[in-house]
C-alpha cells in the first residue's frame, strides 16, 4: 500500500502518477541516494538509519557480491577482490591512473578502459560502479515503495566525455534511467538554492574522504557555468585521520604497530577528529595487542597545528583556481562547503579567511550533493507544475572541435556553451577528386591538435569526385544534456553521411584539464604564431599541389625557360615550408604565383578553346 | 464533523512545515479519479479559501473544503513506517473498499 506525501499547493499528482525520481551522489569514498518528499529533499537511509554507502565492492568466490560497509572490512584480508575508490578508474586507461603499482588490484591492460581481475572474472570499472548503483536503487525502491522513473547522477565538473559516458553506462547496467548527469559543484549549489539566488560567482570547496575539488561557478540567467576547477586527487579527510594516527604513534612511543592495532588506532584517531568538531578536547584510548594501554588526549589547537600543512595544500589550489578564472577572492559571492571533512572548524576558518566571508555550512556537507541532485531529478521527472518549471543548464568544460589541414584545431563548440547544443560547420575537400575525408574530433583550448585531447576519429567515404574546394561537407556536433557528444558529417550534394558517438577509450586527468585550460591562456601568443605558420604551410602545400598537377596536364604550354623558372620557384617554396617563418613562406607562395601567372592564363585560354571546339557560336550560353 | 491528525502525523507535518519555511497548515481533500473512484489529496496550504473548514489538531491547522469533508468526516491522518518506506496514511471510516495501492477509494 502506497503511503502519501504532502505536495505543494495545487500540485497533488493523480493516483499512481507521481514519478519517483532520485538523485545519486556516486562518490569516490561514499555514495548516497536522495529524493524529494513532502516538499523537502532528503537522503534515503538503510535499516540502521545510515545514509552513506561506502563505495566499496567485494566479489566473493561463490558468486555473491557485497557492497558498502560490510565489504569494507575485507579490504585488509582480501584486497584483490575488494575494490575501493573505483571512481578513479572510470573511463581511464591504465596509463592515466597514478600509482597503479602501489594498488593491491590485479589490473588487466586490454587497451581502452582498464579492467580488474577478480575471483569472479575480469571486471570493468563500469560494472563495479553498477554494483554500487544497484544497491542505491534497491534502497530507493524499498523506501519509496515503487519503481524509479529516473535518476540524476552527479559527476565531478572536470569529468570528460569518457568518464561521463562510463558513468552513464554504469547506470544503464544497474537498470537506472539517467535523467541527467549533473556536475557535483552545481548540485551543491542547487541544494543551497543558489539557482534562485541573485546572479554571481560562487566557489564550491569539496573536501571528501580522499579527494579535494575546488570549483568556481558562475550563475547567470539560471545557467551555471563552470569557470574553473582545481584540486588534489590525493587529499582528503583520510589524510587528517592518518596525521593524527601518526601523532598518536609518536606520543605513545609505539613501534610499528601490528596491522590490527594500526586499524584500531586509526579508527580511534578518526573518532577523535570527529569529536573535535564539537568539543575542544578529545580522548584517544585503546588497548594494544601487547597489552599496553594508549591513553591520550588531543586538543583542537594541537590537531589544527599538526594538520596545518594539509590545510595549506587546499589553499594553493584556491589561489590557482581564482587565477585561472581571472578573479580575486572578493569577487566570490558565496562559498559552499561539501564533504564531511569540511566540518573541521579549522578548515572552515581557513576558507573564511581566504574568501573574506563565512562559508555556507548549514546543510550536511556529506549529503549536499545528493540533495541537489534529488531536487534536479524531481524537476526533470515532471513532478513540478509548468509555471514552476526551471531547468538547470550545464556547460561543456572544454571546447570541442576538429582537426583541419596542418594539424590545426577548428573549434566547433566553444567551451562554456550551454547544454544541450548542436553546432554545424561546413568543410570542404583539399584535393581534386577527393572521395573520402577523415575527421578527427578533439577537445581542448589550444590551436594545435597535438596540444589537445583526441576524442575520436571517423571517415566519410563516397564523396563524388569534385574539384578541390567544391564539395560541401556539413559537420554537426551535438552534445546532449549530459555532455555526451556525437559528431556527424554529410556531403550536401550527394547526401552521403557518416557519424560517430564519441566514446573515447581514455579520459583526461584532472591535471590535464586544468593544465589545458591554463595553457590555452598562457600560450595564446605562441599558439597564434604556430597557427600562422601552419596556415601558410597548408596554403603553400595547396599551391604546390595545384601547380604540379597543372604541369602534369599542360606542361606542353611552356617553353624550357619558363618551365625551369616555375620548377625553381616550387623548389624554393618547398624549402621555405620546412621553416617556421610565416612571412617567408607567404613570400614564397607569392613568388610562385607570380611566375605561374602567364601559365595560368594560357591554360585558361586552352580550356576555353577546348570547351568551344565543335560548337556553333549561337549554342554557347553566356 | 472533524478531521484529525495522529500525534505522529502532527509531529511530522510540523517538521516538514518548519523545513519548508512557510505555509499555514495542510489540506486534506478528495477528488474523483483513480482506480477506485476517489483519490486523496494531501498538500501544504499557503492560503485558505473562504468556504474552507479549518480544524486544529495537535497544534497543526488542517484545512478541508466542504465537498471533501463529506467523504473525510472522522478521518484520522496517520504517519507510518513500513520497512524503509514511510509516509502518511488516511484512516477513513467512510471507505467501503480501497484499491490495493491505497491512493484511491470508494464510499
Amino acid at each position: 500500500m502506497a503511503l502519501l506525501h504532502i505536495a505543494e499547493p495545487g500540485q497533488s499528482t493523480e493516483p499512481h502518477k507521481h514519478r519517483l525520481a532520485v538523485g545519486i551522489d556516486l562518490g569516490t569514498t561514499n555514495s548516497l541516494v536522495a529524493t524529494v518528499r513532502n516538499g523537502i529533499a532528503v537522503c534515503l537511509v538503510d535499516e540502521a538509519g545510515r545514509a552513506m554507502v561506502p563505495s566499496i565492492v567485494r566479489y566473493h568466490p561463490d558468486g555473491t557480491i557485497e557492497v558498502g560497509r560490510s565489504a569494507a572490512a575485507a579490504h585488509a584480508t582480501d584486497p584483490r577482490n575488494t575494490i575501493m575508490s573505483v571512481k578513479r578508474f572510470m573511463g581511464r586507461g591504465l596509463n592515466d591512473v597514478a600509482h597503479v603499482e602501489s594498488m593491491p588490484y590485479d589490473f588487466v591492460d586490454a587497451g581502452g578502459m582498464l579492467r580488474l581481475r577478480t575471483v569472479q572474472g575480469v571486471k570493468t570499472p563500469v560494472e563495479i560502479s553498477a554494483e554500487i548503483l544497484r544497491v542505491l536503487a534497491a534502497r530507493a525502491e524499498a523506501s519509496l515503495g515503487g519503481e524509479l522513473t529516473g535518476a540524476v547522477i552527479t559527476v565531478p565538473a572536470y569529468f570528460d566525455d569518457a568518464q561521463r559516458q562510463a558513468t552513464k553506462d554504469a547506470a544503464k547496467l544497474a537498470g537506472l534511467n539517467v535523467l541527467r548527469l549533473l556536475n557535483e559543484p552545481t548540485a551543491a549549489a542547487v541544494a543551497y538554492g543558489l539557482d534562485n539566488a541573485s546572479e554571481g560567482v560562487y566557489a564550491v570547496y569539496d573536501l571528501g574522504g580522499g579527494t579535494f575539488d575546488l570549483s568556481i561557478l558562475k550563475l547567470s540567467r539560471g545557467i551555471f557555468e563552470v569557470l574553473a576547477t582545481n584540486g588534489d586527487a590525493a587529499l582528503g579527510g583520510d589524510d587528517f585521520d592518518h596525521r593524527l594516527f601518526c601523532w598518536v604513534l609518536d606520543k605513545a612511543k609505539i613501534a610499528p604497530p601490528t596491522s590490527e592495532d594500526a586499524r584500531r588506532l586509526l579508527m580511534k584517531a578518526r573518532e577523535a577528529k570527529e569529536l573535535l568538531t564539537a568539543s575542544e578536547e578529545a580522548p584517544i584510548k585503546a588497548g594494544l595487542a601487547t597489552g599496553e594501554q594508549v591513553n591520550l588526549s588531543v586538543t583542537r589547537d594541537e590537531f589544527a597545528q599538526m594538520t596545518q600543512h594539509l590545510i595549506q595544500k587546499t589553499v594553493a589550489p584556491m589561489r590557482k583556481v581564482l587565477r585561472d578564472a581571472g578573479l580575486a577572492p572578493e569577487d566570490i559571492k558565496g562559498v559552499v562547503m561539501v564533504g564531511g571533512a569540511t566540518r573541521m572548524p579549522h578548515i572552515q576558518r581557513a576558507v573564511a579567511e581566504f574568501f573574506g566571508q563565512e562559508p555556507l555550512t548549514n546543510l550536511d556537507p556529506d549529503k549536499v550533493v545528493a540533495l541537489g541532485a534529488a531536487i534536479q531529478a524531481n524537476v526533470l521527472a515532471g513532478n513540478r507544475k509548468e509555471e514552476d518549471d526551471w531547468l538547470l543548464l550545464d556547460v561543456i568544460p572544454l571546447s570541442l572541435g576538429l582537426e583541419t589541414m596542418g594539424g590545426l584545431t577548428e573549434k566547433v563548440v566553444p567551451r562554456n556553451s550551454t547544454l544541450p547544443i548542436a553546432r554545424a560547420q561546413e568543410f570542404t575537400t583539399f584535393k581534386d577528386g577527393q572521395t573520402a575525408m577523415a575527421f578527427h574530433v578533439v577537445q581542448g583550448e589550444r590551436e594545435l591538435v597535438s596540444d589537445c585531447r583526441s576524442l575520436a576519429r571517423f571517415e566519410l567515404r563516397g564523396i563524388p569526385p569534385m574539384a578541390a574546394g567544391a564539395a560541401r561537407i556539413r559537420v554537426t556536433f551535438q552534445v546532449d544534456a549530459d555532455g555526451l557528444l556525437s559528431v556527424s558529417a554529410r556531403e550536401m550534394s550527394s547526401g552521403v553521411a557518416a557519424s560517430v558517438l564519441v566514446k573515447p577509450t581514455y579520459g583526461l586527468t584532472d591535471d590535464e584539464i586544468t593544465g589545458m585550460l591554463r595553457e590555452g591562456v598562457d600560450r595564446a601568443s605562441d599558439d597564434m604564431h604556430a597557427r600562422a605558420v601552419r596556415e601558410q604551410q597548408v596554403e603553400a602545400d595547396r599551391v604546390i599541389e595545384a601547380t604540379t598537377h597543372a604541369l602534369e596536364q599542360d606542361g606542353d604550354l611552356l617553353n624550357a625557360d619558363e618551365r625551369a623558372g616555375i620548377d625553381a620557384a616550387i623548389a624554393e617554396l618547398r624549402r621555405l615550408v620546412s621553416g617556421d617563418d610565416p612571412r617567408a613562406i607567404k613570400k614564397g607562395i607569392d613568388a610562385l604565383s607570380r611566375v605561374t601567372d602567364e601559365f595560368a592564363a594560357r591554360r585558361m585560354d586552352k580550356s576555353i578553346r577546348t570547351a568551344l571546339a565543335g560548337q556553333k557560336v549561337d549554342e554557347i550560353q553566356v | 464533523m472533524s478531521v484529525t491528525l495522529s500525534t505522529s502525523a502532527a509531529k511530522h507535518v510540523s517538521d516538514f512545515m518548519a523545513k519548508r519555511g512557510k505555509g499555514v497548515g495542510i489540506r486534506l481533500g478528495v477528488r474523483t479519479s483513480g482506480c477506485s473512484g476517489m483519490a486523496y489529496r494531501l498538500e501544504f496550504v499557503d492560503e485558505t479559501h473562504d468556504d474552507d473548514l479549518v480544524f486544529e489538531s495537535h497544534g497543526v491547522k488542517v484545512v478541508v473544503d466542504p465537498k471533501s469533508l463529506a467523504y473525510l468526516d472522522g478521518t484520522e491522518l496517520d504517519f507510518v513506517r513500513e520497512g524503509l518506506n514511510e509516509g502518511f496514511k488516511f484512516n477513513n471510516p467512510n471507505v467501503k473498499d480501497a484499491c490495493g495501492c491505497g491512493e484511491s477509494f470508494n464510499v
